[in-house]
């Protein structure tokens, strides 16, 4: 387990690569990548059985970004976790780079699938729990999804499937910033009761604080062993860590300009001291 | 010419036989179903493969998403149920889901065309190649017997990348013995002909063929080509069959834009300009009825095929 000091320190570092890159790029998303940052580097450093310097390693932990606009969060991620050199980073979405505006995976090493159709990456991340039970193998699957993205209906097919299948090698995990493009998750289109949702299709469900370590290594404890399907609801906030984007929808696909960017990264190093 | 022998099997029937085939040689080989395998067939490879077979039920959408994880994972799943649902329900997961990662996903479209017959147009699957054939990386066969349905089956596992093979409900004459392979990128010519060019796939080979008959008649010199394999096109068959005949009719069971004539005629302007005409279905919806009678009221027969060819040579 990595001490909890030091994730914190990660999580300050990938916020601001974050910041610089969608700054750089001059669009990108904001929001979601700052809600789901705590997710991804629990995931990466402290759950997921990896080896970035062999990103096809046959038996490896897989990650779906099945809310793939979030891909400025998980960029940063892959790169500080060892996949590629963190100088690349500063070339999200531009002409020739291997960080496509959503993640590609024939572009970049490390990517276990590549998304930004929302909707899609439970199924996907359902098909690889058959195929890792098919092969005895004993790794684990993991997909991110958003609130909003719930709202798709296809996710609730791959709901189905997981729990008729019995999909105990996979983890799902709800991004639940309550915000998407539009406004509030509850004003566009209600998905709650989430909690009751997740059970009535067979999951385990369990609720935890998406920005605290140790909640969220608690719920993936849980997930390790049991023998369903898992879904982890974690608790987030839109823009976490900038108080000026936070729980609000104009930050989720703008990007600051020279002011904001100034006192954005004043705020995050402010929140870390 | 090739005899035809007047045997009537189902397409469907091929494919099953290929999956079984297929199974049988390649233990990477999953079968993915959406709650039609029993009138697909496909129940057979439950039968033997139990543990590669997954019913996920009345849900294109996660059906294709699993095969992409499935691909993910190393295995070549055939994702197979009724064309229009597959292609149409689930084109965004076919497209970003499959042919973006360009993997190895077979899709089986079954019921294609309008000889699905009494089920009638929601059922009858007349723009998935169309839908197909505009994503990158897509290869798509269009076979025309069962024999050949079965090496379609066979051939999906000789190239990477994602394959549409479409194919039909009711029986149809048998064109090919078993021994015929598919290659993708090839298609078959089936007669030489000096004054016109007959390109078909799927059920309209037969009718071609027929109409060929039909032509020769009246002295009129016809070839048929079996464009099995409409993408990759065989462009090179294509251009040295019209090369000699400079005049070419199409026929498909599919709307008339998008599909084989939309694949040959993008060919033919950009190479070689000839008089063209098409028999397939007129921007139009199909019908229940009989497979024969709704074939028939939309001009699919041999005859309609022969009448074109006779226009384009007046």
């Amino acid at each position: 387990m990595i001490d909890k000091l030091y994730l914190k320190h990660l999580s300050l570092q990938v916020r601001l690569d974050v910041l610089e890159m969608v700054k750089t790029a001059r669009s990108g998303h904001l929001g979601g990548s700052f809600s789901a940052v705590e997710i991804l580097v629990e995931l990466y450093w402290n759950e997921m059985n990896i080896r970035p310097e062999e990103p096809g390693w046959q038996d490896r932990d897989r990650f779906i970004l099945s809310k793939g606009h979030a891909c400025p969060a998980l960029y940063s991620v892959l790169a500080r976790r060892g996949y590629f050199e963190p100088e690349e980073l500063l070339t999200l979405r531009k002409l020739g780079s291997r960080l496509q505006g959503h993640p590609s995976m024939l572009d970049l090493p490390g990517l276990d699938a590549s998304t930004g159709s929302l909707g899609h990456g439970l199924a996907v991340a359902c098909g690889i729990a058959h195929g890792i039970r098919l092969d005895k193998k004993k790794s684990r699957v993991y997909c991110l999804l958003g609130d909003g993205e719930l709202q798709e209906g296809s996710i609730w097919e791959a709901a189905m499937t997981a729990s008729h299948y019995n999909l105990k090698h996979l983890t799902a995990i709800v991004d639940r910033n309550r915000v998407q493009l539009d406004g509030d998750v509850s004003e566009v289109m209600e998905i709650e009761p989430l909690v009751d949702k997740w059970l009535a299709f067979g999951w385990d469900v369990i609720v935890a604080q998406g920005h605290s370590f140790q909640s969220l290594a608690k719920a993936f404890e849980h997930c390790n062993e049991t023998l369903l399907p898992s879904v982890i609801i974690a608790n987030t906030v839109k823009g976490k860590g900038v108080s000026f984007m936070e729980g609000t929808s104009k930050w989720h696909g703008k990007y600051p300009d020279d002011r904001e960017y100034k006192e954005a990264v004043k705020e995050i190093r402010g929140n870390y001291s | 010419m090739k005899e035809l022998k007047q045997q009537l099997k189902a397409t469907r029937e091929g494919y099953v036989e290929g999956i079984l085939q297929a199974g049988r040689q390649n233990d990477r080989v999953v079968v993915i179903e959406g709650d039609v395998s029993s009138s697909i067939g496909s129940a057979a490879f439950n039968e033997e493969f139990p543990e590669r077979f997954f019913n996920l039920g009345a849900s294109e959408q996660d059906m294709l998403g699993e095969a992409a994880g499935l691909a993910l994972t190393g295995f070549i799943p055939f994702v197979g149920t009724y064309g229009v649902f597959l292609t149409g329900r689930a084109w965004d997961q076919i497209r970003t889901g499959i042919c973006y990662m360009n993997l190895d996903v077979r899709i089986a479209g079954a019921h294609g065309g309008l000889s699905v017959g009494p089920d009638g147009a929601t059922h009858q699957a007349l723009e998935d190649i169309a839908l197909m054939r505009v994503l990158p990386n897509m290869h798509i066969l269009v076979p025309a017997d069962a024999n050949q349905t079965r090496a379609s089956v066979l051939a999906s596992l000789e190239v990477e990348g994602p394959v549409y093979i479409r194919f039909g409900r009711n029986a149809v004459p048998q064109i090919y013995d078993k021994e015929k392979k598919v290659k993708i990128g090839k298609g078959n010519l089936l007669k030489e002909g000096s004054d016109i060019t007959l390109v078909a796939c799927g059920a309209l080979v037969n009718p071609a063929l027929r109409a060929a008959e039909i032509l020769e008649k009246t002295g009129v010199a016809a070839g048929v080509i079996d464009m099995v394999s409409i993408k990759p096109l065989d462009n090179e068959l294509l251009l040295d069959q019209v090369e000699g005949t400079g005049v070419v009719v199409v026929a498909e069971n599919h709307q008339e834009t998008g599909g084989l004539f939309g694949a040959v005629a993008e060919t033919l302007a950009l190479n070689l300009p000839v008089k063209m005409d098409v028999v397939a279905v007129h921007n139009s919806f199909g019908t229940s009825g009989s497979p024969a009678e709704v074939m028939g009221k939309y001009g699919l027969t041999a005859s309609s095929i022969a009448e074109k060819a006779r226009g384009l040579l007046r």
